[in-house]
């Protein structure tokens, strides 16, 4: 138990790390993996259902348990309980199997994120991490990838039009804004020069030192900073990526029911559930690792606290920062109204994916111009170059035609004859009786008038 | 024993697709069953449905033209992804090459807004 207080540094893994891990080891960090997964979707729900209902001036659950903590629990364990109701027009294999490749994709995406450095587990130096591989980060875009086909054949396997139409919004809105995370975090693998997560967190540990105004600072290493509008791009894809407010389109409940799952009943619904905040952490816990500096301590604690990253204390700063990114999803469900459908579209489409793709071409530019590997008359003349550009383009570009505004009464000329009847502009409508009546006994002399 | 490090990942894979294979099949045997004929419809708000067509019937050109675009854009991607790993070794003329692959996804990028393709009515 000492070893851990003694080392007062943090050690970062290496890949080398997960290869020599002992299989007792590995299958304990599954298990707690899993376990970990369950109890964060239990605590997340409840604290959405809290904070959404302070935000709203009521109490919130607040009767299951300790200051109704266990409400999610008690809940997901009357769902199996539950009559569990299979429409006849479904098609039933699809059906059974969408809602176990949503909760398994969503599972297999936590396997590569990183809670903490090397820590010592039962005698054994390991990572707090489950495994790491040179290629980590698709692992994890695979696994949100694949969560579309969970939801794409729920929609069309119920065999009726709500979630059909549920289920194409839902992927149609899942794959445009994967696009745009996906560009956004090419920044983070230009500056770590690597794609596995505990090299990302090892890459942020430290800024580069920089000279300003004579003095020496040191950088803030965490990409948030040094990245900013891939984190922006980042927040706002992730938001859209987990269906989540104000971009919860596939559950426009006034338009679509319920979405993809309206014919989702007992367990196989609680797997939607399940699936939909596990994505909703992981995303969060992907963010905390790719932008915000991962398991390690924010920057003011490791200056008064030299063993702030070491052993398992990381756990705490990592949970902390996906707890405060957590509260960012619910405060947005709880303030802002739903979008609608063509906006959310054209905003992925024509805002977040051009911006990313200059954002990587300015950074890429840079990166190039500041190692040296072109002159300074090369350098000022691509910038002219690039800057011409960009005014040809913009200044060429497509702009939405718009129609010339007529008057009511060329529009009106304008309609083929036999069209449907238009009442005349200057219509004098006659009040009702009961408008006469009610200003009769309110007004009596008005009446002999 | 020591063991590859991609084992944990399909490890992790089994274990939520026991966990979801379980629990929806005990939760049909488990939950209580009362026949209704009127609970096996499609949902439709109280009313009688409407029969759907096999395979759901026909729906919004707009979905395929997303999807294809999105394939042009994941393969984007996934041409940025090494090239950005291995940025600091290409150097200037990694830069060069993907300026010039960016600028060719552009332009159909720019001819699918012209065309309207980007717009959803």
């Amino acid at each position: 138990m000492t070893s851990f207080v003694t080392a007062a540094t943090a050690v970062d893994p290496t890949l080398e790390t997960f290869e020599n891990d002992i299989w007792w080891i590995v299958l304990i960090k599954l298990v707690g993996v899993f376990a970990l997964l369950l109890l964060l979707t239990l605590f997340t729900i409840n604290y959405e259902r809290k904070v959404v209902a302070r935000m709203a001036v009521r109490p919130g659950p607040n009767q299951v348990g300790p200051k109704g903590w266990l409400q999610s629990l008690t809940d997901g364990l009357k769902l199996p309980f539950k009559e569990e109701i299979i429409p006849k027009t479904a098609d039933k294999v699809v059906y059974f199997i969408a809602p176990v490749i949503s909760a398994t994709t969503a599972f297999t995406a936590f396997s590569v994120m990183p809670f903490g450095g090397v820590v010592n587990m039962f005698g054994h130096q390991t990572a707090l991490q489950l495994t790491d591989v040179p290629v980590s980060v698709l692992v994890l875009l695979a696994c949100s990838s694949m969560s579309v086909y969970g939801v794409v054949l729920a929609g069309w396997a119920s065999g009726s039009t709500y979630p059909l139409l549920g289920g194409l919004r839902s992927s149609a809105q899942m794959i445009s804004y994967e696009v745009a995370m996906g560009l956004s975090i090419v920044a983070v693998f230009m500056t770590a020069g690597t794609m596995s997560t505990s090299q990302i967190v090892a890459a942020q540990a430290s800024g580069d030192p920089v000279q300003l105004f004579g003095f020496e600072v040191t950088a803030p290493g965490w990409y948030a900073v040094q990245l900013l509008p891939s984190f922006i791009i980042y927040m706002i894809a992730a938001v859209g990526e987990t269906n989540r407010a104000p971009f919860d389109l596939p559950e426009a409940e006034s338009e679509l029911v319920g979405g993809f799952h309206t014919e989702y009943s007992s367990f196989k619904f609680a797997l939607f559930f399940l699936a939909e905040y596990i994505n909703m952490i992981t995303v969060s816990a992907f963010c905390t690792t790719l932008f915000l500096g991962g398991w390690r301590a924010p920057a003011p604690i490791t200056t008064f606290w030299e063993g702030a990253n070491s052993g398992y204390w990381p756990l705490l700063w990592f949970f902390g920062k996906v707890l405060i990114l957590l509260f960012g999803f619910i405060w947005l469900r709880a303030t802002l109204p739903r979008m609608r459908y063509d906006q959310f579209m054209r905003f992925g489409w024509k805002v977040l994916i051009p911006v990313s793709l200059v954002w990587i071409l300015f950074l890429a530019f840079f990166k190039v111009a500041r190692s040296g590997a072109i002159s300074d008359t090369t350098r000022w003349v691509t910038t002219g170059v690039v800057a011409v550009l960009v005014l040809a383009i913009a200044w060429g570009w497509p702009s939405p035609k718009k129609p010339k505004q007529l008057s009511i009464e060329e529009e009106l000329h304008q309609r083929p004859p036999g069209s449907f009847p238009v009442p005349p502009m200057d219509l004098q409508v006659p009040p009702s009786p009961r408008v006469r009546r009610a200003v009769a006994e309110r007004d009596p002399v008005s009446k002999e008038v | 024993m020591t063991i590859n490090p991609y084992v944990p990942i399909v490890g992790l894979l089994i274990l939520g697709a026991l966990f979801a294979l379980f629990s929806v099949s005990v939760a049909p045997i488990v939950g209580p069953k009362r026949f209704n004929r009127a609970k096996l419809d499609a949902y439709e708000c109280g009313i009688e449905p409407a029969p759907t067509p096999i395979g759901g019937g026909r729906f919004p050109v707009k979905f395929y033209l997303t999807a294809m675009l999105f394939i042009i854009f994941d393969i984007e991607t996934i041409f940025l992804y090494p090239w950005a790993v291995s940025f600091d070794m290409l150097g200037l003329f990694g830069f060069v090459e993907m300026v010039l692959f960016i600028l060719t996804v552009f332009i159909a990028y720019a001819y699918v807004w012209r065309r309207g393709g980007l717009n959803w009515d």
